[in-house]
């Protein structure tokens, strides 16, 4: 019974994937950990709209290929300008039971680095907890802080210190 | 002069080569600030037959000795007695000397060096103390170093610790290494490198680990290696963050920062990484956990109230108590470390954008602080108690720098290349209190 109704779930999240959709035992596989181009090609399709048949994930035009969300300083709000980014890769992942993310947070250079360490973990849980609730499962997320240590900018300025406050998405096999 | 010049750009170019060469073996200079008003004044004469020796034992004697703070060398005379009855006393009284260091080096046969110092107070004209011992030549710079802490304890009562070996990270180029060296930032030798970031070393209370934070596979990760094997293991590798580790001073435990429950939280587990146990229980970030000589509390860093602020928690078994609060000036203070006889801790304290150390004593709640940088980080006292090593920050480049911890002598450590950080004071081993007295 159950596993009837997880099969009609799914089918009814990928409502809009009509022909190209494969026999519901796949499907099924799917959620266990099976393949799933399938799901992600149309998820492609359905967030960017262009590229077909490309990996959704790198494909420019495809709001999955953008990976990165930046804070204020000191703070480990998304803003909204980041709310469609985040919710596209938890879907992606709600769609893909097998992929995994590994989430960095990043702080700038200033202060102790412990506690860098720490305040970057707050971001990454901030976008970690928003993909839980957009449907992604919590084994297919990690969230880790790299504080000051890899800064992307190098600079010692206020737009340096811009750029590092983020958190980076990477999917498995990218890190 | 001409000659002059063309010999010292020949000796520049031998310099940079060999700097080329040997990209993570940047030697330690040191720059010594201030000192204390009332300094010992003492007189070294270069022992018999040290010229001929590798290394000049009493030019390291010496440069231990001033970086204190404490001493004044005195300039040597014409004559250089290695025995007491060589002395003329009356000659050094006259140059204001009232401590003098005599001694011996002998090649033994077998290529070893035996060494024989000692120390006269010269207005009673008798021998303080003294020590003979055989080394190798490569352990000339350790003898030195016993010699300068056994003058040290004998003029100052205090336990001298230029024996001890500090732990700290060079970064040079994309390039980091794990390094250990003496207390004067001599006889660097890399423990690890990596092409990823190290932070945050502890020394085991014996001296033979460290503790540290590596970032080789994506995210942090908390090692144990022992420096003797180099054979190291992940002690705290879970799902999210790990980091900060401190051991408990028997050396059977660490506190480690773990994000695995969500939040960043202090957790105690065995030094072999087995036994997890979640220690602080907080909606906020809780790191930096520092433990007290006695093991029976831990002092941390927690944003629980708003801001950074420094804690203290009591600890019975495995168990926390209640956190209370320890710092109120300021919005950002962190990094604590217990002093070695648990009556005060250092730490960072930002005040007017900048970042500087502090101490404060635990019965008053009287807070000092001690330096007047910019960027400084990581406070770590000496196993005595009487400076606090700490890293600054120089034309953008990290540096080692000392401070005592009344604040009156500071003293700066800087590498020739390379950027510094994380500096940590390592024990004082049992090992370096034993010697050989002569009479």
């Amino acid at each position: 019974m159950k596993k009837i109704l997880s099969v009609l779930i799914i089918c009814l999240l990928s409502a809009c994937a009509s022909k190209t959709t494969q026999p519901t035992s796949e499907l099924e596989d799917r959620t266990m950990g099976g393949g799933g181009m399938g799901a992600s090609a149309q998820e492609g399709m359905r967030a960017g709209g262009g590229g077909f048949g490309m990996d959704p994930l790198r494909d420019p035009s495809n709001i999955l290929s953008q990976r990165s969300i930046y804070f204020d300083f000191d703070n480990y709000t998304i803003k909204n300008e980041y709310r469609d980014l985040v919710l596209a890769h938890a879907r992606y992942l709600r769609d893909n039971s097998n992929s995994k993310v590994l989430i960095q947070g990043n702080t700038d250079e200033r202060g102790s680095r412990e506690y860098n360490l720490a305040l970057g973990q707050r971001r990454a849980d901030s976008v970690k907890n928003a993909m839980l609730l957009s449907g992604a499962r919590d084994h297919q997320l990690e969230a880790v802080s790299l504080g000051e240590e890899k800064p992307r900018a190098a600079g010692r300025d206020e737009s340096s210190w811009t750029e590092n406050r983020r958190a980076d998405i990477l999917y498995q096999g990218e890190y | 002069m001409q000659n002059y010049l063309h010999r010292a750009s020949f000796y520049a170019f031998i310099l940079f080569l060999s700097m080329m060469h040997t990209p993570l073996n940047a030697a330690l200079n040191i720059e010594i600030f201030g000192g204390g008003a009332t300094r010992i004044p003492i007189a070294i004469v270069p022992f018999s037959a040290e010229s001929r020796l590798p290394q000049s034992v009493t030019t390291i004697v010496a440069a231990d000795l001033a970086r204190t703070g404490l001493f004044k060398i005195v300039e040597s005379l014409g004559h250089t007695p290695h025995e007491p009855e060589e002395i003329v006393y009356a000659d050094w009284q006259n140059q204001g000397a009232s401590a003098l260091v005599i001694g011996n080096t002998t090649t033994l046969p077998d290529g070893r060096i035996e060494v024989r110092f000692r120390l006269m107070d010269i207005a009673k004209q008798v021998q303080l103390t003294g020590f003979t011992s055989t080394v190798s030549a490569d352990q000339l710079r350790a003898v030195a170093h016993r010699i300068a802490d056994i003058i040290y304890e004998a003029l100052t009562g205090d336990i001298g610790v230029f024996s001890t070996r500090i732990a700290y990270v060079l970064k040079q180029g994309t390039k980091y290494a794990l390094q250990v060296a003496d207390s004067d930032g001599h006889n660097a030798q890399s423990v690890i490198e990596y092409t990823e970031p190290i932070i945050s070393p502890a020394w085991s209370p014996d001296g033979s680990k460290l503790a540290y934070v590596s970032f080789e596979n994506k995210k942090p990760v908390v090692y144990v290696q022992e420096l003797v094997t180099r054979n190291r293991k992940a002690v705290a590798n879970f799902k999210g963050s790990n980091s900060a580790p401190a051991w408990s001073p028997d050396g059977s435990k660490l506190a480690v920062v773990l994000t695995m429950q969500g939040g960043s939280q202090i957790f105690l587990i065995n030094a072999d990484g087995s036994g997890v146990q979640r220690l602080t229980q907080s909606s906020g970030i809780d790191t930096e956990p520092s433990f007290s000589p006695d093991g029976r509390s831990i002092i941390f860093t927690s944003d629980r109230g708003g801001s950074p602020q420094i804690y203290r928690v009591a600890i019975t078994g495995n168990q926390a108590g209640i956190a209370e609060r320890l710092t109120f000036e300021g919005s950002y203070n962190v990094s604590p470390r217990f002093s070695p006889d648990g009556k005060s801790f250092a730490y960072i304290h930002r005040h007017g954008g900048r970042f500087n150390v502090a101490v404060q004593d635990f019965s008053r709640r009287q807070v000092q602080i001690l330096t007047d940088s910019k960027f400084d980080e990581s406070p770590s006292f000496a196993p005595n108690g009487k400076m606090i090593l700490y890293a600054t920050e120089i034309g953008g480049r990290g540096i080692l720098s000392a401070v005592s911890s009344d604040g009156q002598t500071k003293q700066r450590l800087t590498s020739q290349a390379g950027d510094i950080r994380e500096p940590v004071w390592g024990p004082l081993l049992k090992s370096q209190r034993t010697s050989k007295f002569i009479n």
